[in-house]
Order: C-alpha cells, then sequence, then structure tokens
C-alpha cells in the first residue's frame, strides 16, 4: 500500500469509528429544560459530559467550541467542568473568532489565578493584545482586566500601556482599566502608566472619558504622590462636568433628561478624592458642585444618584459652610422622600456625616426615629445605627424609649446590636444609676438570650460598683426571674447578683422601692430550679451554684440545705459543675474556717474607657493594669483596706538578687504561702474581702479552657505551674515564701526555647496595686537560646503588707516580635475590630477578648494573654 | 489538572481588601433562584462562589416586594432589582453609589433588550453566552468601561459579523 492510502484508510477508518457531531448547546438546553427532577437533570449531564470528555480526548477540533460551550451551561448549573480548562487554552489559540470567543469566555469562567493553567494563557494574550483585529484585542483586554494574575499583569503591562496610547477609542477604553486592573494586582507597576494619562482628559469619547477618570482615580487613591500630582487636573475635571451638565440633549448619552450619569458620577468621585483636604481644590470645585446641587433633575432615580454623590463630595472636601448645610437640606429631603432605596441612600450618608456636622444631623431625628419602624431590615438597620450615634445627655430618655421600643418589636437578627447599642449609649449617658440600671434590665428581660455574653460581666460589674443600688437591684431582679427563668443573661446576672446581695434581698432594704417579703428559702428555690431546669444552659447553672454557695455565708438558717445541694452537684454530669461543686464540697468540709473569707463580697471594680482598639493596643500595660486593679469600695465594707501603707522596697535589699539556676521547688509547707499570696486571710469573722466570686466565675465565663482544681492542691501551697508553653516559648512559675519575711512571696520565673532560633531581647515585667511592692530583680539573661539548650530565669517579689485581701497584681512579659509570631494575636486583633469594645474593656471583657490560656490555682488566677508587642501579660487575682 | 477549589478557603470577607473592584460580582437568577448568569470580579474558591450564589439568592428572594433594592451582606452592598421573572444582583463595596449601580443594571437590561429586542428569561437562558458577551462589552473588571448605549450594541453585533457568516452557521453551525 502506498503511504498516502494508508493515511486515507486510517482515516476513514477512524471516521467511522467515531461518534456522530455532537448535539448542539441550545438542542442540549432544551434537553436539559425537559428534566422533571434533580436526578433526571443530572443523569442526562452525565452522559452528556461523558460524551464531552471523549471528543476532548480524540482532540476533535471541529466541534470543541460547541463543547466547551455546553460545559459552560452546565458549570452555571452547578456541575463541575473542571475538565473543560484545558480545552478553553486551546479555543484561545485558535485562529476563528468563534473559538477565541468561546475560549476567553470559558478561561473567565473556569480558570482564575489560583491554578498555574491559567499563566499558559499568558502568551496567547500576548499575541491578540497585537492582533491585527480590535475585537480580538479587545478579548484579549477584555479577559485580562478580569482575570489576569499578578504575574500575568507583570508581563503584559507593556503591551496594555502601548494600547492606552492609541487612538483607536475602543481599545483605549478597555486598555485603561486593564491598567486599573493591573495596578489593583501590581501597584508598583502604577508609575508605568503615568506618561499615558497625560492626554486622556482630552478625549472627546465619552467610554475613554469614563475609563480614564476611573484609572486616574485608582492612582490617586493609592499614592499620595499621584494624588499631588493629579490635582492641577481639577479645572479640566470641573469644565467636562460643566459641559456634560450644560449642553443640550445628546441622545447618545442621555438617561432619562441627563447627560451621562455614569460620567458625572465617577468625576464626582475623582473630585472629591483630589479636594480631600486641599484648600485651594476645594475652592475651584464649589461653585460646580453648588450648580449640580441645584440644577439635577431629581424626580428620577438617576438624578438623585448624581445628587447623593454630590453630596457625599461636599461633605469630605474643604466646601464652604453654606454647601454643606446645601448638602445636609438635600439629605432631609431624601429623608422624606417616598422611594425606600432613596431613604436609604439618606440614612447611609447622614451616618458619615454625623460625625462632622452633629447638629446639622440631629435636626432630622424625628424623622430618623421614623425610620425604625420602616418594614424594610435594610432601612430599619441604618436607622439604628443612626438613632444610635445621635443619641446625647439631653436626649437619652427620650430616644432610649423609642430604641427599647424597637429593640422589642424588632427582628431578631437586629437585637444583639440594638443590646449591645443601648448598653454602650446608657454607660455614656445614664443620667442616673438607677435609670440605667433600669434600661439594663430591660434590655435583658426584652432582647433575652440575643445579648451577647459580654454583655453579663459587664453588667454585673456596673451593679456591683452602684453600691447604694444593690438593694434595689438585687430585688428587680429576683422579681424578674421569679417567672420566667428562660432568659439566660438575665438568670446569670440575677443569680450572681442574689448571691452577692441574698442578705438585702430576704432583709428587705429596698428604699427605692417597696420591699418585697422573701425568705430564705424562697430565695433557694428559685436558685435550684434554675440548676435543675431544662432551659438552663451550662454557664447559667454555674452561676447558679456559686450564688447559692455564696448564700452560704449570708444566710443564716439555711447552711445545712446549701451543704445538701453543693453535695448533690458533686456528681453532675456537667464537669465544669461538678468541678465547682466538689471544690465548694471541700471548702465545707476541710476550710470551713475560710468560707467567710472566702465568699466575701466582691469589691468595686474600677472601669478604664478607651476609645479605641488603637488605644487599648499602645497603652497596654496601663490599660490592663488599671482594668484589673481594684479598688476599695466607697462604703465601710472593708476597713481593713484603709490600712495600706507599704513597706519601703529598699528595706528588702538584703533579699538574694538573681536565682542562677531554675528551682522548680515546690513549696513544701501547706497553706502558708497561699494565704500569704491572698495576704492574709486571718479567719476572724471580720469580713474581710476576698476573690471568690472572680475565681467562681471566670473559668465559667471562658467555657473550655484549661483549669486546674480549684482547691485539691490548698495543703500543698502553689504549686509550680507552666505559666505560658506556646510557639516553642516556654515559662514556668515557681512560688516561695521569702526567709525574711513572711509577706514577702517569691516568684521565680524560668523560661525555655523550644524554637529554632534564639529569642533575644526577652524582658519580662511585672505591675501590681499600689498597695503592693514589687521587687523585680534583674533576669540572668535576655536572650533564651534556642533548642531548650539554656533557661533564663528571673526573680520577682511581691510584698503584700495589707492585711486585708484584696489582690490583684498584673505581670507582664514584653518581648519583641518573635520570628514566630504569637498565636494568639489573630484573635485579639479580631476581637478588637469588632465594636462592643469600643468602650473599654471591663475585666470581665478583657479576659474574654484576649485570653490566651487561663489557669486557675489555688485561689489565684492566673490569666495568659499573649498581645501584639507585650508577648504577654500574666493577671493575678 | 489543577483544580483545586481548597477546602481551607479564606473566608469571602477577606478576600475583598486587597485588589477591590467597583463591583464584586454580578449575578442573574430566576423567581425560582436557578442561577442564569455569573459573573466574578474577585477571585474566590468555586465552593466558596457556589455558597455565596445560594446565600444571596436564598436573602433577595426572602425580601418583600415593597423593600429597598439595597441589602447589607458581609462588608458588601447587594443592589439588585427584579425586572419581569428575573433578579439582577452586584455586589458593591460599602462606599459606593447604591443609586447608580441601579443604572448600571438598568443600563445591562437595556443592552440585552436592544441586542435581543424585547429580552426576556428564555432569550439568555438559550443564549446565555451572548449575556455575557454583551457584560464584557459594557462592564470590565467590575468598571463600566462605555456609556453609550450605541457604541456597546454596535461593538456586540460587529463581533458577532466576524464570529460566523450565515453560511457557515447553516452548514456547520459552531454551537
Amino acid at each position: 500500500m502506498k503511504p498516502l492510502e494508508t493515511i486515507e484508510v486510517l482515516q476513514t477508518t477512524f471516521f467511522s469509528q467515531r461518534m456522530p457531531a455532537p448535539i448542539r448547546l441550545r438542542e442540549l438546553i432544551r434537553t436539559i429544560r425537559t428534566a422533571r427532577t434533580q436526578a433526571e437533570e443530572r443523569e442526562m449531564i452525565q452522559k452528556e459530559c461523558a460524551a464531552i470528555r471523549s471528543s476532548f480526548r480524540e482532540e476533535d477540533n471541529t466541534y470543541r467550541c460547541r463543547n466547551v460551550a455546553k460545559l459552560l451551561y452546565m458549570h452555571m448549573l452547578g456541575y463541575p467542568a473542571h475538565f473543560g480548562q484545558l480545552e478553553c487554552l486551546k479555543l484561545i489559540a485558535s485562529q476563528k473568532f468563534t473559538d477565541k470567543r468561546i475560549g476567553y469566555l470559558g478561561a473567565m469562567l473556569l480558570l482564575d489565578e489560583r491554578q498555574d493553567v491559567h499563566l499558559l494563557m499568558t502568551n496567547c494574550i500576548k499575541n491578540d493584545l497585537n492582533h491585527s483585529t480590535q475585537y480580538v484585542q479587545g478579548l484579549a483586554l477584555c479577559t485580562l482586566g478580569c482575570m489576569g494574575s499578578s504575574e500575568m499583569c507583570r508581563d503584559l503591562a507593556g503591551e496594555v500601556e502601548k494600547l492606552l496610547k492609541t487612538s483607536n477609542s475602543y481599545l483605549r477604553k478597555k486598555a485603561a482599566l486593564c491598567a486599573v486592573h493591573v495596578i489593583r494586582k501590581v501597584p508598583e507597576l502604577m508609575e508605568m502608566f503615568l506618561p499615558a494619562t497625560k492626554n486622556l482628559l482630552n478625549e472627546k469619547n465619552h467610554g475613554v472619558l469614563h475609563t480614564s477618570v476611573v484609572l486616574l482615580t485608582e492612582m490617586c487613591e493609592r499614592s499620595p504622590d499621584m494624588l499631588a500630582h493629579f490635582r492641577k487636573l481639577v479645572p479640566q475635571l470641573v469644565r467636562i462636568l460643566k459641559n456634560l451638565i450644560m449642553s443640550g440633549y445628546s441622545p447618545e448619552h442621555d438617561v432619562s433628561g441627563i447627560s451621562d450619569p455614569f460620567l458625572q458620577v465617577r468625576i464626582l468621585r475623582l473630585l472629591r478624592i483630589l479636594g480631600r483636604n486641599d484648600d485651594d481644590s476645594s475652592e475651584a470645585m464649589n461653585d460646580i458642585l453648588a450648580q449640580v446641587a441645584t440644577n439635577t433633575e431629581t424626580s428620577k432615580n438617576v438624578g438623585n444618584a448624581i445628587l447623593y454623590e454630590t453630596v457625599l463630595t461636599i461633605m469630605d472636601i474643604k466646601s464652604e459652610s453654606g454647601l454643606r448645610v446645601l448638602a445636609i437640606n438635600i439629605l432631609g429631603r431624601f429623608l422624606l422622600n417616598n422611594d425606600k432605596n432613596i431613604r436609604y441612600v439618606a440614612l447611609t450618608s447622614l451616618l458619615k456625616t454625623v460625625q462632622t456636622d452633629h447638629n446639622a444631623v440631629q435636626r432630622h431625628r424625628s424623622t430618623i426615629v421614623d425610620c425604625l419602624k420602616d418594614l424594610d431590615v435594610s432601612i430599619k438597620r441604618r436607622a439604628m445605627e443612626l438613632s444610635f450615634a445621635l443619641v446625647n445627655g439631653n436626649n437619652v430618655r427620650g430616644m432610649m424609649k423609642e430604641l427599647l421600643y424597637f429593640l422589642d418589636s424588632c427582628e431578631p437578627e437586629f437585637k444583639a446590636d440594638c443590646a449591645s447599642g443601648i448598653f454602650l449609649a446608657a454607660e455614656k449617658y445614664a443620667p442616673s444609676k438607677r435609670w440605667h440600671i433600669d434600661t439594663i434590665m430591660r434590655v435583658l428581660t426584652t432582647a433575652g438570650s440575643y445579648v451577647r455574653d459580654d454583655a453579663v460581666p459587664n453588667l454585673i460589674q456596673l451593679i456591683t460598683n452602684s453600691v447604694e443600688m444593690h438593694a434595689y437591684t438585687v430585688q428587680r431582679l429576683y422579681k424578674a426571674i421569679l417567672g420566667d427563668y428562660s432568659q439566660q443573661p438575665l438568670v446569670q446576672v440575677a443569680s450572681w447578683c442574689i448571691g452577692e446581695y441574698g442578705d438585702l434581698l430576704v432583709s428587705g432594704q429596698c428604699e427605692e422601692e417597696e420591699p418585697i417579703q422573701v425568705t430564705e428559702d424562697e430565695v433557694l428555690d428559685i436558685l435550684e430550679s434554675i440548676l435543675i431546669s431544662n432551659m438552663s444552659a451550662s454557664v447559667t447553672r454555674g452561676y447558679a451554684l456559686t450564688a447559692i454557695m455564696k448564700l452560704s455565708t449570708r444566710f443564716t438558717c439555711t447552711v445545712n440545705r446549701i451543704k445538701k445541694v453543693v453535695s448533690i452537684y458533686g456528681s453532675s454530669i456537667d464537669v465544669e459543675l461538678q468541678q465547682r461543686a466538689v471544690e465548694y464540697n471541700a471548702l465545707f468540709k476541710k476550710y470551713d474556717h475560710m468560707r467567710p473569707a472566702l465568699l466575701e463580697r466582691m469589691p468595686v471594680m474600677e472601669k478604664v474607657t478607651t476609645n479605641g482598639p488603637a488605644e487599648i493596643v499602645q497603652t497596654n500595660g496601663e490599660t490592663e493594669t488599671s482594668v484589673l486593679e481594684t479598688k476599695p469600695p466607697p462604703s465601710g465594707l472593708q476597713p481593713a483596706n484603709q490600712a495600706n501603707d507599704l513597706l519601703d522596697l529598699l528595706g528588702e535589699s538584703d533579699i538574694t538578687p538573681v536565682i542562677p539556676t531554675a528551682p522548680t521547688i515546690k513549696p513544701a509547707s501547706a497553706g502558708g504561702e497561699l494565704l500569704d499570696l491572698l495576704g492574709d486571710l486571718n479567719l476572724t469573722g471580720s469580713p474581710v474581702s476576698a476573690p471568690a466570686p472572680q475565681i467562681a466565675q471566670p473559668p465559667f465565663l471562658l467555657d473550655g479552657l484549661t483549669s486546674q482544681p480549684l482547691f485539691n492542691d490548698i495543703a500543698a501551697g502553689i504549686p509550680s505551674i507552666t505559666a505560658y508553653n506556646k510557639n516553642g516559648l516556654k515559662i514556668d512559675f515557681t512560688f516561695e515564701r521569702s526567709n525574711t519575711n513572711p509577706s514577702v512571696t517569691v516568684i521565680t520565673i524560668q523560661a525555655s526555647n523550644s524554637t529554632e532560633l534564639d529569642m533575644t531581647d526577652f524582658v519580662f515585667q511585672a505591675a501590681v496595686p499600689k498597695t503592693f511592692q514589687l521587687q523585680l530583680l534583674s533576669p540572668s539573661s535576655s536572650v533564651i537560646p534556642a533548642f531548650n539548650s539554656g533557661t533564663i530565669t528571673q526573680v520577682i517579689k511581691v510584698l503584700n503588707p495589707q492585711k486585708s485581701c484584696t489582690w490583684s497584681l498584673v505581670l507582664k512579659a514584653s518581648m519583641p516580635r518573635s520570628p514566630f509570631g504569637f498565636a494568639g494575636k489573630e484573635h485579639w486583633y479580631r476581637k478588637l475590630d469588632g465594636k462592643e469594645e469600643e468602650n473599654g474593656l471591663s475585666p470581665g471583657q478583657f479576659v474574654a477578648a484576649v485570653m490566651g490560656t487561663v489557669y486557675v490555682v489555688p485561689l489565684v488566677m492566673l490569666v495568659f494573654c499573649p498581645l501584639e508587642q507585650l508577648g504577654f501579660v500574666v493577671c493575678l487575682w | 489538572m489543577t483544580y483545586c477549589p481548597g477546602p481551607s478557603a479564606l473566608p469571602a470577607a477577606a478576600c475583598w481588601d486587597l485588589a477591590a473592584p467597583q463591583i464584586h460580582f454580578i449575578l442573574l437568577f430566576s423567581r425560582q433562584g436557578k442561577l442564569r448568569l455569573q459573573k466574578w470580579y474577585t477571585t474566590l474558591p468555586d465552593k466558596e462562589k457556589k455558597k455565596i450564589i445560594r446565600e444571596i439568592v436564598q436573602i433577595i428572594l426572602s425580601r418583600n416586594q415593597k423593600t429597598s433594592s439595597f441589602v447589607d451582606w458581609k462588608d458588601l452592598k447587594l443592589v439588585y432589582k427584579r425586572y419581569a421573572s428575573l433578579y439582577f444582583c452586584c455586589a458593591i463595596e460599602d462606599q459606593d453609589n447604591e443609586l447608580l449601580t441601579l443604572e448600571v443594571v438598568h443600563r445591562y437590561v437595556e443592552l440585552l433588550d436592544r441586542y435581543f429586542g424585547n429580552v426576556c428569561e428564555l432569550d439568555i437562558i438559550f443564549n446565555f453566552e451572548k449575556a455575557y458577551f454583551i457584560l464584557d462589552e459594557f462592564i470590565i473588571g467590575g468598571e463600566v468601561q462605555e456609556t453609550s448605549k450605541k457604541t456597546a450594541v454596535k461593538a456586540i453585533e460587529d463581533s458577532d459579523m466576524l464570529q460566523e457568516t450565515v453560511e457557515e452557521y447553516m452548514n456547520k453551525p459552531a454551537f
């Protein structure tokens, strides 16, 4: 057989074996649409996919385009189509326009920068950018501008720049948007496009003008140098805008009587960026803005779109006061508009301006409050945010009434935000303590379980600090949960208060309200029902159990009942609850003499308000110190607290300076150190404040954190603990009592490093309340060698001369950012970004927000929190 | 094949900020929740896209007819409008002009209408690739490229002329 014949025969056999021509795209769509069930559809698709796959395998060029198009349809229906990725590339490389068109479309839909395959396109796109047909060039530009990865952008930026300078407006406008995409992906390529921007605004074609303005905006937003450079364009932009609004009807660009609103809005936005913080530019655009603001026809949406953009520009640049009034009035008019969309943007932009033009916005307060009743959730949300922004000392009562009403009636999705907002506003502007407590109680009863977790510790703190309101509060809370104890946050706060102030409740000392008659048993009844109830969360039960425990020192004739309850829960399935119960049981049995002191009433906590997350991070040290510092309450509850004169630290100079090697000695003597750490817990009946509530609560609040048994080790003193063990850094604490002075506690810190790099500049810092004295001896080194090949030791001596035991110590370790960073850092950031922390952190919040690890050692709680610059913070209560 | 959506994809919100186009994505879907067109101007894994589509379709379909056209969604804003049986939805940045986005949507509908002549959902189903071509002549990388209806439609028609001659279409249509 001659070679040619062979080929012919082969071809015939090949074609005879081939499947018939694949069905056409529209045919496939029609067939799929006849499917009555999902399963039927899936079956059809699978069959078709099999056919397409085999066609792809045969490298069939004729129908590749059709097959890919079908695949794209199936992709839209949600079926996998990734096996068409390479086929798209083949289509792009084809000479036929149809193939290219579908190929590029497929590439945009099926490929993106996360797949390396996309880089295979780069060369094809490059060729097509230089193609002789503008529509092929257009396809390449569009694809690059939609999905070009940074590698691609780097490779092709030169071609884009060339096309940006052509006279062909079809290519020029696409190239301008491609340049925008390139700059977004690879900002350092920006300067490359600078020469090409020179004549862009002289263009008459609106497409080119519009895209050029987009390009200039992008450059100005990304670089202050570009911004300064392009300020000179203001007069030209003003002229273009003026021509647009003055010129007569041009059918090509008209939208309901307005000439090219797209371009107008874009120019207004660029003017806003150019005029921001610049007097001259702002001055230059004042007139045109006034003109646009007054002349724009607003019967249609499109006019309002322009007006809206104008208002934003006026508010953002250094505009004249008259113009600002005009802008706010436009928004006021928007607020009264029948169109919900217009009302929505009015609220949105008022929200943006409320900081700078507070009084002007305040005038629209009643309209804004009315929007709370709107049916549209988007409008409601804006109205709610704006209402909170408008609350001040003068209107707080009225506004809160509206907002509480809103809280009651709004959709569940709003409740958490609304409750938090009310808490914040109430805290800032409360006219009286009683009003404040009433308001919060209203929120707890109406928003119920939607209230965020941090509200509970916050409220507890507020109540603790309002000493004169204790009796009133506990009575109100008791009444609130009498009928309904399903609202968890309410029940938690109520349990806590009943535990703390149960004696006031029973004695009926309330001055603010008609006192109620309650017996000790009734109080215990309700707490026990909370413990039993199916509706109670584990945390809530913890609160209830602790409350019952506390009542053992506040109630006189029901101690036996309390003992019984506590012992029952010693076998609870809930591990946390069981642990608590076992500990409390031990307290009854072994350490009954300490019980009154341990369960003493909480001292007043000082609250620090900070203005924002940034400040918290920056002033970390101070903030935490004061947040966690406790202060004696003004009432005479803690007579011992008054004596807080300190011994001079210098007097302690005979203390051994540094312990060079690390002794992990477990103190042999029993109990003594512990008592010592807490300041002397002398066991007289006199009221001494103790940190018992804090001990009891944080483990519940911080569910799931490691906690060591609370009282089990009491006899062994304070065991040495591993205070921090993360990212290769391990810090152990060893506690000891000083030989020379029993009220001095010596803490030896031993730090080791298991990473591959040495940690340098390791600094350990500590801070204590004023009533304490702290001596920080110099560390053995500031470098922790890698691979655990050595340790740093440092000794801290804490002197607590005071015989009362309000105890709080903040230790702080500072370390420059180590190469591995801290695992807890991200968490810290995220929490800070949240709105709820805006007004500072209360101790409870603080613990919840930045917790790294919480350790509970006998009567001392250590909290280790990885922080940005600090390494971590250690707090001891 | 290197297709891998990757299970550890970042949450959607984290992906926006680096290179933020004006419009992040455009979705067309029917009243029954069937997707008719999707155009993404931000890079996301397929799985994430599907999740977002499901979520958004559900949010928008559950909204009352009398409500506004805007919904806050994550860090973005959804601007949507219903035309007959089809919903057109754009996701835009928080600081973008919602009212103008409605105009963008409307312009796209006008372009479809001009191209197909009294466009209806079926036109878009059966000619979905054309709907994409029209969109690509109107918007690139999330930004409007052409503000003139005439120019945009002409570009599509001219491209169509290149695509296949009538003769080709009758004898051996590409698809």
